[in-house]
C-alpha cells in the first residue's frame, strides 16, 4: 500500500510540468463545458420556473439525461465528430445540463407563492419580481445544480484522455508511457479535485444563500439526520415532500429523483 | 438535440479493415452504421457483451440493495448511526470511478471483485438515503395507528412502514440502476467486459463507427429499459398511489 503511494508521489514531483499542463487542460475542458452548460440550462430553467410551466419538460429532460451513460454518448457522437475535445465536451455538456436546468426550473418554481404575491402587492413589476425576489430566493438551488453538474464533469473528463481530448485521463490512458505510479498518481489527483470541485461549490453556494436562511438549512439537514453540510440526495425529496405530497405526488416524485445527484464517470 | 448529431462531418481515423465478419462496401468504407457488419457479430460481441453488463448490474445493484436496506433499517432504529453512513457515503459517491477502478485495482486485482465493489460503492448513498428517508417519511398518525391496533415493532416495519416507503424505495433503485448502467461501461477499461468493451476495443484498433453506434446505443437502451422496468414495478406495487394520481 505504502510503495504505491510513494510511487505516486514520486511521480507527482518528477513530473511536475506534464501534471500541471494535464490538470490544466483538464479543467479548461470541464470549464467550458459546465460554461455551456449554464448559459443553456440557467436562463431555460429560470424562465420555465418563472411561468410556472411545462414542468413535464423541465422533469424529464432530466429524467432522460440522467439515464444516459456518459462512454455511451461519447461512442455514439465519436463517428460524427471525429477524436477530439469537440466530442467530448458534447458529452460533458449533455452531462452537465440536466441537473442545472432541473434545479433551475425548480428553484425558481418552488419560491413561496405567497412571498410572490407579497412583492407584487407592492407594486413590483414581473422583471423585478423575477430578479428582487424569486432568483435571490433560488440562487442556493440553482447553485447545488451546477454543483451537480460540476463534480460529474470533472469526474468525466477522464475519458477524455481515452477519446483524444487530453486531461488527466490522458496519463490513466498511458501505461506504457507513465506506468502503474502515473495511474495511480493520475487517480489520486482526480479524487482530490473532485472533492476540492464538491467543497469549493459548497461554499459558493452558501455564500449566495441569502443569510436568512443559511441557519434554517443547516438546522434542516441535522434534523433529518444527515451530515451537516454535505449534501445529501435525499436533500430535495423531504423539502418537497411537506409541500407536494398528496397533490401531484406523482410528478414531485419525478422532480426530485431528476434532482437527484449521481457520481460523474 | 439532434442538430449536434448532424453537426461535425466525416468520422476520421485510420481504418484497419479487419472487423471480423463480412467486408461489405459499407465496412471497408467504414460507413456511420453497417446493419450487415452489426447483424453478423450480434451473437459473437455485442450479445455476450450485453449479457455481462446486465450480470455486473445486477450483482452490484443486489449487493448494493442488500447492504443499504439493512443499513437503513439500523439507522432508523438508531438515529446516531445517519450521519456517519450519509457522510461515508458521499465521499464514495464524489470519487471518479475510473480512478476509483484503478486504484481498487492496485489493492485486490484485475477481476470482477475488484469493479463490483467500486459498482456497489457507487450504490450505497442513493439507496440508503432513499430507503431512510421513505421509512421517515411514514406519518405518526399512521404509525399510532398501528401500535393502537396491537401491531409488533416488527409487524410495523413490515407490514406499515415499509410498504408505505416503497415508492422512495423504488424511485432510489431505478437511480442505482441507472448509475450502475453508466458506470459498467468505465469498468471494461479495468476489466473487458459488458458493454463498454467493444466501445474500448474499437478506440484501440481502427475506430470503427458501427462498433461505437452499435455498443453505445444498446447501452442508453439498457438504461432506459432498467429505469423503466422498476417504473413499472413500481405502479404494480404500489396499486394505491396510481389511484390517489387518478384522483388528483
Amino acid at each position: 500500500m505504502n510503495d504505491f503511494t510513494d510511487g505516486a508521489w514520486n511521480f507527482i514531483t518528477t513530473h511536475v510540468n506534464l501534471v500541471l499542463s494535464d490538470l490544466g487542460t483538464h479543467l479548461v475542458l470541464s470549464a467550458e463545458s459546465v460554461a455551456i452548460a449554464i448559459v443553456l440550462g440557467v436562463p431555460l430553467g429560470v424562465w420555465l420556473g418563472h411561468i410556472h410551466r411545462f414542468s413535464f419538460l423541465a422533469i424529464n429532460i432530466s429524467n432522460l439525461g440522467r439515464a444516459l451513460p456518459s462512454l455511451a454518448i461519447l461512442a455514439i457522437l465519436l463517428p460524427y465528430t471525429g477524436v477530439g475535445q469537440l466530442d467530448v465536451v458534447i458529452a460533458l455538456v449533455i452531462l452537465a445540463f440536466p441537473p442545472i436546468l432541473t434545479n433551475s426550473y425548480v428553484a425558481v418554481e418552488q419560491v413561496d407563492a405567497d412571498t410572490v404575491d407579497a412583492a407584487r402587492g407592492n407594486g413590483l413589476t414581473p422583471l423585478q419580481v423575477l430578479t428582487k425576489v424569486e432568483l435571490p430566493l433560488a440562487l442556493p438551488l440553482i447553485f447545488a445544480g451546477i454543483r451537480t453538474s460540476a463534480v460529474f464533469v470533472v469526474a468525466t473528463a477522464t475519458l477524455a484522455g481515452i477519446f483524444g481530448g487530453g486531461g488527466l485521463g490522458d496519463i490513466i490512458n498511458n501505461r506504457e508511457s507513465y506506468g502503474l505510479n502515473g495511474i495511480i498518481a493520475a487517480s489520486y489527483i482526480l479524487i482530490v479535485l473532485a472533492f476540492l470541485v464538491q467543497i469549493a461549490f459548497l461554499g459558493l453556494e452558501w455564500l449566495v444563500t441569502p443569510p436568512g436562511l443559511r441557519v434554517s438549512r443547516v438546522k434542516r439537514s441535522r434534523r433529518r439526520g444527515g451530515a451537516p453540510g454535505w449534501p445529501s440526495p435525499a436533500d430535495l425529496p423531504d423539502e418537497h415532500a411537506d409541500r407536494d405530497r398528496g397533490e401531484e405526488g406523482a410528478a414531485s416524485e419525478d422532480a426530485l429523483a431528476a434532482t437527484r445527484p449521481r457520481p460523474g464517470l | 438535440m439532434t442538430g449536434l448529431f448532424l453537426a461535425g462531418g466525416g468520422g476520421g481515423g485510420p481504418v484497419i479493415p479487419n472487423f471480423g465478419g463480412g467486408t461489405s462496401k459499407c465496412v471497408i468504407d467504414n460507413g456511420r452504421f453497417c446493419w450487415d457488419w452489426f447483424t453478423q457479430n450480434w451473437s459473437g460481441t455485442f450479445e455476450p457483451a450485453l449479457i455481462q453488463h446486465i450480470e455486473l448490474t445486477v450483482i452490484a445493484v443486489g449487493i448494493g440493495f442488500a447492504i443499504s436496506f439493512l443499513l437503513a433499517i439500523a439507522a432508523h432504529r438508531a438515529r446516531w448511526l445517519a450521519p456517519p453512513v450519509t457522510f461515508l457515503g458521499s465521499l464514495l459517491y464524489t470519487i471518479p470511478s475510473l480512478a476509483f477502478f484503478e486504484i481498487m485495482v492496485s489493492i485486490t486485482g484485475i477481476n470482477w471483485f475488484t469493479v463490483e465493489i467500486a459498482l456497489v460503492s457507487y450504490t450505497l448513498l442513493i439507496l440508503f438515503t432513499n430507503t431512510l428517508a421513505g421509512l421517515s417519511g411514514v406519518s405518526s398518525e399512521v404509525l399510532d395507528a398501528a401500535h393502537g391496533m396491537g401491531m409488533k415493532p416488527a409487524q410495523v416495519l413490515w407490514k406499515v412502514e415499509l410498504p408505505l416507503a416503497l415508492p422512495t424505495i423504488i424511485a432510489g433503485l431505478r437511480v442505482a440502476v441507472v448509475t450502475v448502467v453508466s458506470l459498467a461501461t468505465v469498468a471494461a477499461y479495468i476489466v473487458p467486459a459488458g458493454l463498454g468493451k467493444p466501445i474500448f476495443d474499437a478506440i484501440g484498433s481502427g475506430l470503427f463507427n458501427t462498433k461505437f453506434i452499435a455498443a453505445g446505443v444498446l447501452c442508453v437502451a439498457l438504461a432506459l429499459v432498467g429505469d423503466g422496468l422498476f417504473a413499472g414495478l413500481q405502479r404494480v406495487l404500489t396499486p394505491w398511489a396510481a389511484a390517489r394520481r387518478g384522483a388528483a
